[in-house]
């Protein structure tokens, strides 16, 4: 598997070390955290917020700043041959990498375009020095890459708040995929867009992975769109992947107590459900976490061992994961 | 006086562009419907963003007045509310639940004072001791106890728990109405349904009717039992909700349901939780 | 709290010395207290001796000893400063949260006011007032008006606060649990606002002592009460640099320098801990 696999984590612990104005405090956001992504693949990463998936992606994006610490754990990048470990790279391998093999999509595409400059010019900025060529040449490139994306050509020449929000958000697709990279990382892309647009702008993420072929990391709380787009999807609870699987099998057959609850509660159009018991007590604090397996305080399905020990994640099927001691079988 | 809320061609326009130019933003068009008193019910709103919604149910909290029609609430025009006591008197029965529960409440601030002030000023609570009882009493309405959230600032919580002190405090006043506007848009989506189907329990025990306000169609379907669905400032379809949404007729609601991600991917639906 | 401020001694450099800087004028001011003269007596040592063991700071003209001339100046001037600061912080909030918070008409003609107000030419205004009250003259009407002057800028900045704390929700949520808007503005606003009056009120405290200064350098005040620009007019009728008594103009100027100094590295430095994403980028790993 490591041999087509385009990013490898293992054993990634990060934390936040907080030292100022006399409080001290150690944020666990990310434990122990492995799993890997084939070529063309879309994975799916859910979990509720302070699940610990932002820190994830910042670590996996190289966004490594202090107070953020990366403790141990390799994160490896396979770009057809050129490997780069990304715990350990310097402004200028990040330099190298960034947009030509590695891009981002983020839940506010305003972030990425300049708020006072014309599309096109974003385009040029970002994009320009790994394609090359003349200015005119370059951005007849981009305007086949807009028209194959199904989007107008005269949104080159629009600012930014001239577009609608899903408008915008496109334009950061397109933008992110302009160089054609190895790989995707998308956070929460179409969380703020209503509900046609979001359809219509995760047709579009699934179109144009699938023309380009790139490996994709799509983190959302909702699971519905996880359902409709990714291939494999892994489930993240304070700072740990709990389940991982794919996306098909877990939705017919969830193991880990946190999965299947998840599940359960998605609404449904055409059933209506009895009065949902929810989970006691809330996500706990990544700056204080249970011992053990971090979900024992609300697991149903606890036991003695779980408090003490943290369940490792095992495989029980062919490619389902799951890390917990009643459903998976002993550490 | 058998209505409780009659909203009759209610219209709210802006004016928008500089000097050069000025644009008429129609942001609610001739909208009209209304909630008996005798009957609570949950009263939904569907709409994306643009809607007019939003809007729409500032206008009912009076918090905006209505460019033309008018809005009726107990029979009176709430436009016409003014003066400290009428407003109190408003107040006290009709509660909004806001979009965000992080910025419901004051991130400096502990949230008990809220539930205590609104005790004090709408539940007729004479002193400390007594405002701490109603507060405790609605918590436990919304599943929650005084002791989890005395002393505690709004960082502190979930936005699921924050959003049931919201509610909790919304019950304090016994409000006839309440006005939620996109209440669980902003909390996770495993916390959703638990808050979704708490309302139709007020609505059940407590007799509060609830305009629920919101852009997922799936929760709606769960617990209304009326439904309007806007665009553009107008009205495209309403009646019962079940019916409409099994069986949309207007190409927008037919549009609005296509959209809808069913995590269904052809399988049977898993088995519940143990 | 106290851990805090320990912390922000050990790491901000800033805060340290603008604390140090501080101490040392507050010290003077009050050894003021103990002074052996009486402050507005003259010819009680030999005049024009400089600074020596006896008299670290020398004497002055007038027969003055400068130090303890000095620390009675330095009282006055922070006194005055701090008083004109206090006053002016209650009109630019009162006004300038009402502003925010009521809009419409209240707000268009508050800030009408306020703009005159900031447009007012200050220093002939000062001077103009000095010349109407003469003999009537006193620090505490001097420190009203200048209060009365000094508001209308901060408030423009406090208004803006308040105008973005109103359209927040928890200023709703507030409405609808019953509270009256002055419960409102005090209960849920004023945390928000206070960071802001806080280091503008260092600034203030800069601007009146330098505009008393400036009166009292040019004769504009009561020169009966020794202030540090009391002293310097002083000075300056005896033609102390011509003459050569280098340390009576030295020492005044020295202190107030050191006195906005520390202020305004107060300022600064506060302002930073208040910023969280100042506070971030100091956080050691």
């Amino acid at each position: 598997m490591t041999d087509t696999s385009v990013l490898n984590v293992r054993d990634l612990r990060a934390h936040y070390v907080l030292s100022a104005f006399g409080i001290n405090r150690s944020v666990s956001a990310v434990d122990t955290v492995s799993f890997s992504i084939g070529r063309n693949e879309i994975y799916g990463l859910a979990g509720e917020s302070s699940s610990g998936k932002t820190t994830l992606i910042r670590t996996i994006a190289g966004a490594i700043r202090p107070p953020l610490r990366i403790l141990s754990g390799t994160i490896e990048f396979d770009f057809a041959g050129k490997r780069i470990a990304m715990q350990a790279a310097t402004q200028n391998d990040l330099a190298a990498i960034r947009w030509k093999h590695l891009s981002y999509v983020m839940q506010g595409s305003m972030s990425v375009l300049n708020p006072v400059r014309r599309v096109r010019h974003s385009f040029v900025d970002f994009a320009h020095r790994h394609i090359g060529g003349t200015i005119p040449d370059f951005l007849n490139t981009v305007r086949a890459h807009i028209e194959r994306l199904d989007l107008a050509p005269r949104v080159l020449n629009s600012y930014p708040h001239e577009l609608s929000g899903g408008m915008r958000q496109r334009v950061a697709i397109a933008l992110a995929t302009i160089c054609r990279p190895d790989f995707i990382i998308a956070d929460e892309p179409t969380t703020a867009l209503d509900v046609v647009v979001q359809k219509s702008v995760l047709a579009m993420i699934r179109s144009v992975q699938r023309e380009i072929g790139s490996s994709m990391l799509f983190v959302t709380h909702d699971l519905s769109v996880h359902a409709n787009l990714t291939d494999r999807l892994g489930i993240m609870y304070a700072g740990r992947i709990v389940e991982e699987a794919p996306t098909a099998e877990l939705f017919r057959n969830p193991l880990h107590p946190y999965t299947r609850h998840l599940v359960a509660s998605l609404p449904r159009i055409g059933v209506v459900p009895p009065v949902t018991t929810d989970l006691a007590g809330r996500p706990p604090s990544l700056a204080d976490p249970p011992s053990g397996c971090r979900f024992h305080p609300r697991c149903p399905l606890a036991m003695p061992i779980c408090a003490d020990q943290p369940p490792s994640l095992r495989t029980v099927a062919n490619g389902h994961r799951v890390a917990c001691f009643a459903v998976g079988g002993a550490a | 006086m058998t209505e409780l809320l009659e909203v009759a061609n209610v219209y709210r326009t802006f004016r928008g562009g500089g000097l050069l130019g000025r644009r008429v933003i129609r942001a609610v068009d001739d909208v009209s419907f209304s909630i008996d008193a005798g009957r609570p019910e949950i009263f939904t709103i569907i709409g994306e963003s643009g809607s007019g919604k939003t809007t729409l149910s500032r206008m009912i909290l009076a918090m905006v007045r209505p460019t033309a029609g008018t809005i009726r609430f107990k029979g009176n025009d709430v436009a016409a509310i003014a003066g400290r006591r009428d407003r109190l008197a408003f107040m006290q029965c009709v509660q909004p639940i806001f979009q965000n529960p992080f910025e419901a409440f004051n991130p400096l601030k502990r949230l008990d004072r809220y539930l205590f002030v609104t005790a004090e000023r709408f539940a007729g609570a004479g002193n400390r001791n007594a405002a701490e009882t109603q507060a405790d009493r609605a918590l436990h309405q919304v599943g929650l106890s005084l002791t989890e959230v005395r002393r505690r600032y709004p960082h502190e919580l979930s936005g699921g728990q924050l959003q049931r002190i919201a509610i909790a405090r919304a019950l304090i006043s016994s409000p006839m109405l309440i006005v939620a506007d996109e209440p669980v848009s902003m909390v996770d989506a495993s916390l959703r349904m638990s808050i979704v189907t708490l309302f139709r329990t007020l609505r059940d025990t407590l007799g509060v009717s609830i305009i629920y306000i919101t852009h997922d169609l799936a929760t709606a379907y769960t617990i209304s039992d009326r439904i309007i669905i806007m665009r553009h400032g107008s009205v495209v379809e309403s009646g019962d909700a079940r019916a409409v949404l099994d069986a949309p007729k207007h190409p927008y609601s037919i549009l609005l349901k296509s959209a809808i991600l069913s995590p269904d991917l052809g399988n049977p639906p898993c088995a519940q939780s143990p | 709290m106290h851990r805090t401020i320990l912390d922000l001694l050990r790491t901000n450099h800033a805060f340290t010395a603008g604390v140090v800087l501080l101490a040392i004028v507050i010290v003077i001011a009050l050894l003021s207290f103990v002074s052996p003269y009486p402050p507005n007596d003259a010819y009680v040592v030999p005049p024009d001796v400089p600074p020596c063991w006896a008299y670290p700071l020398g004497t002055n003209s007038r027969g003055q000893d400068v130090f303890w001339q000095l620390s009675v100046g330095i009282r006055n001037t922070l006194a005055f400063g701090i008083t004109v600061a206090a006053i002016s912080r209650c009109l630019a909030l009162a006004i300038g949260m009402t502003a925010g918070y009521a809009g419409g008409m209240i707000d268009r003609v508050l800030m009408s006011v306020n703009d005159t107000f900031i447009v007012i030419p200050l220093f002939p205004i000062l001077v103009l007032f000095y010349f109407v009250m003469r003999d009537r003259m006193s620090w505490a009407l001097l420190a009203l008006v200048m209060a009365c002057l000094g508001w209308a800028y901060d408030a423009r900045l406090i208004r803006s606060v308040a105008l973005s704390l109103r359209t927040r929700e928890f200023t709703e949520t507030a409405i609808f649990s019953g509270m009256t808007m002055p419960q409102v503005l005090l209960r849920e606003h004023l945390p928000f606002v206070l960071p802001i009056v806080f280091s503008t009120t260092m600034n203030n405290i800069n601007w009146s002592i330098g505009m008393e200064v400036t009166l009292s350098v040019l004769g504009f005040t009561d020169i009966n009460t020794p202030t540090i620009g009391v002293m310097l007019y002083w000075a300056n009728q005896h033609t102390a640099m011509v003459a050569g008594i280098w340390w009576w103009i030295a020492a005044p100027v020295a202190l107030v320098v050191i006195t906005f100094l520390g202020l305004f590295l107060l300022a600064v430095s506060m302002n930073e801990f208040i910023d969280p994403r100042s506070r971030l980028n100091r956080v050691r790993g």
